[in-house]
């Protein structure tokens, strides 16, 4: 007997909902806001992701995740179509997805991402008001920048100036 | 095929790509273990970025050759990357003043190629330019820090200014392929770059305590036409001898 030939979308983006982030494993690639669309052409499954960062190396991992945990579901016609613009922004990260980063030790990302309409006219250096993030381990806003860059693209390292430990930012993007 | 968007699309690639692989050359050098992070992951966006201008040449050219055979298989007369971006690593003044240049005008560059007729690199210019405005927050910073810092850091950070001007004029000399480019809408107008590029460069060098150098010096030009300099032989042998010695190897 064969199974059922899938093409419930909703089923699938449950399914991708329990694809983890191969660098930050606590969050899935649904709430990290890669997944932008699934649709089904003809009984051929379509997942279209968006890169995080240009040069994240973890993307070509995400799609083979997303293949293999589609494949061992029953979807075997199945392509995986990269979408550039609209750019992947941190603002489209679940609030489920943020929850799960905290209690990883990773500050989530303050509502706050790079305006590119506000670029018109030039970069005013100082008008940047640096993000207020919270200390993932106690809660305090008493933090400082320590690096601009982190252990992936998409982090900043942070010190707590209370509790004095030091942890990653993920950036507004 | 639309031979000058090949060749357009050739010149962003190679400029991110050689600017690339020199900061990957300070991987594990850097001055302090943030400015070793900060300028491998800068390194790292800049590679993510060639992907997409090779991987877009690759198919408008139609002939097959794919983001790495374009990186790894052309040589040294074939690279359409600006001097600037080939010039010498050298002590850490040298590397900031070159990314500071090249961060700037390469802002500037991605925000006017956001309107670009050609859609697909608009979109690849919408990627890039939230990438490339943490770039240039960063090398503003850092010029800013260094140039108003001690006598030692602003000497140094002085004469890089003085030594890599003349390297910053290429990117706006516009020949008939970034004329035509300008032309179908798909390139931004060079005068309106200067214009925002020497501006914001003027504004920090100001807080920087650093003197700005003449913008109607002399500037060296001809790597957009393939004309570089012994360096980028060296670049391109430490970067494609894998490719060479063991053509097709995959790992």
């Amino acid at each position: 007997m064969t199974e059922a030939i899938v093409t419930d979308t909703a089923q699938v983006w449950a399914w991708l909902g329990e694809v983890p982030d191969p660098e930050i494993p606590v969050i899935s690639v649904v709430d990290l806001g890669i997944v932008r669309e699934v649709a089904f052409e003809g009984g051929e499954c379509v997942v279209t992701i968006t890169p995080t960062y240009s040069g994240c190396p973890a993307m070509q991992v995400i799609a083979e995740d997303v293949e293999a945990a589609l494949h061992a579901r029953g979807v075997d016609k199945l392509r995986i179509e990269t979408r550039l613009s609209p750019a992947w922004t941190t603002d489209w990260m679940s609030e489920a997805g943020k929850a799960a980063l905290k209690g990883y030790g990773i500050a989530p990302p303050v509502q706050q991402v790079i305006d590119i309409s506000g670029l018109k006219h030039g970069v005013k250096r100082h008008a940047i008001q640096q993000p207020d993030v919270a200390c993932p381990h106690c809660g305090s806003h008493h933090t400082r920048l320590t690096s601009q860059f982190g252990s992936t693209p998409c982090k900043a390292l942070y010190q707590c100036l209370d509790c004095r430990e030091p942890f990653d930012y993920f950036k507004c993007h | 095929m639309d031979k000058a968007k090949f060749e357009y699309l050739l010149r962003q690639g190679d400029n991110a790509l050689i600017l690339s692989q020199q900061l990957s050359q300070l991987c594990g050098k850097g001055p302090a273990l943030e400015e070793d992070m900060a300028l491998t992951n800068v390194a790292l966006d800049l590679l993510g970025q060639t992907r997409m201008w090779l991987t877009y040449a690759g198919e408008l050219e139609g002939m097959g050759r794919d983001e790495d055979r374009l990186a790894y298989l052309r040589d040294n007369r074939e690279f359409r990357n600006v001097l600037l971006t080939e010039q010498p690593n050298g002590d850490y003044a040298m590397v900031m003043v070159r990314q500071f240049f090249f961060d700037t005008w390469h802002f500037f560059l991605m925000r006017e190629l956001l309107n670009s007729t050609d859609k697909r690199i608009a979109e690849i210019a919408e990627k890039s330019i939230k990438e490339v405005t943490y770039h240039l927050r960063r090398s503003g910073d850092l010029v800013v820090r260094l140039g108003d810092g001690s006598d030692i850091s602003h000497a140094r950070m002085q004469a890089a200014v003085d030594e890599l001007w003349t390297y910053t004029g290429e990117a706006f000399i516009y020949d008939e392929l970034d004329l035509a480019m300008v032309e179908q809408g798909v390139a931004p107008a060079a005068e309106t770059l200067r214009t925002a590029f020497l501006q914001h460069v003027a504004e920090v060098f100001e807080e920087a305590t650093l003197s700005m150098p003449s913008p109607d010096a002399y500037m060296q030009r001809g790597g957009k036409q393939g004309r570089h300099s012994e360096r980028l032989g060296y670049i391109l042998a430490e970067m494609q001898f894998l490719q060479r010695a063991y053509p097709g190897v995959e790992w």
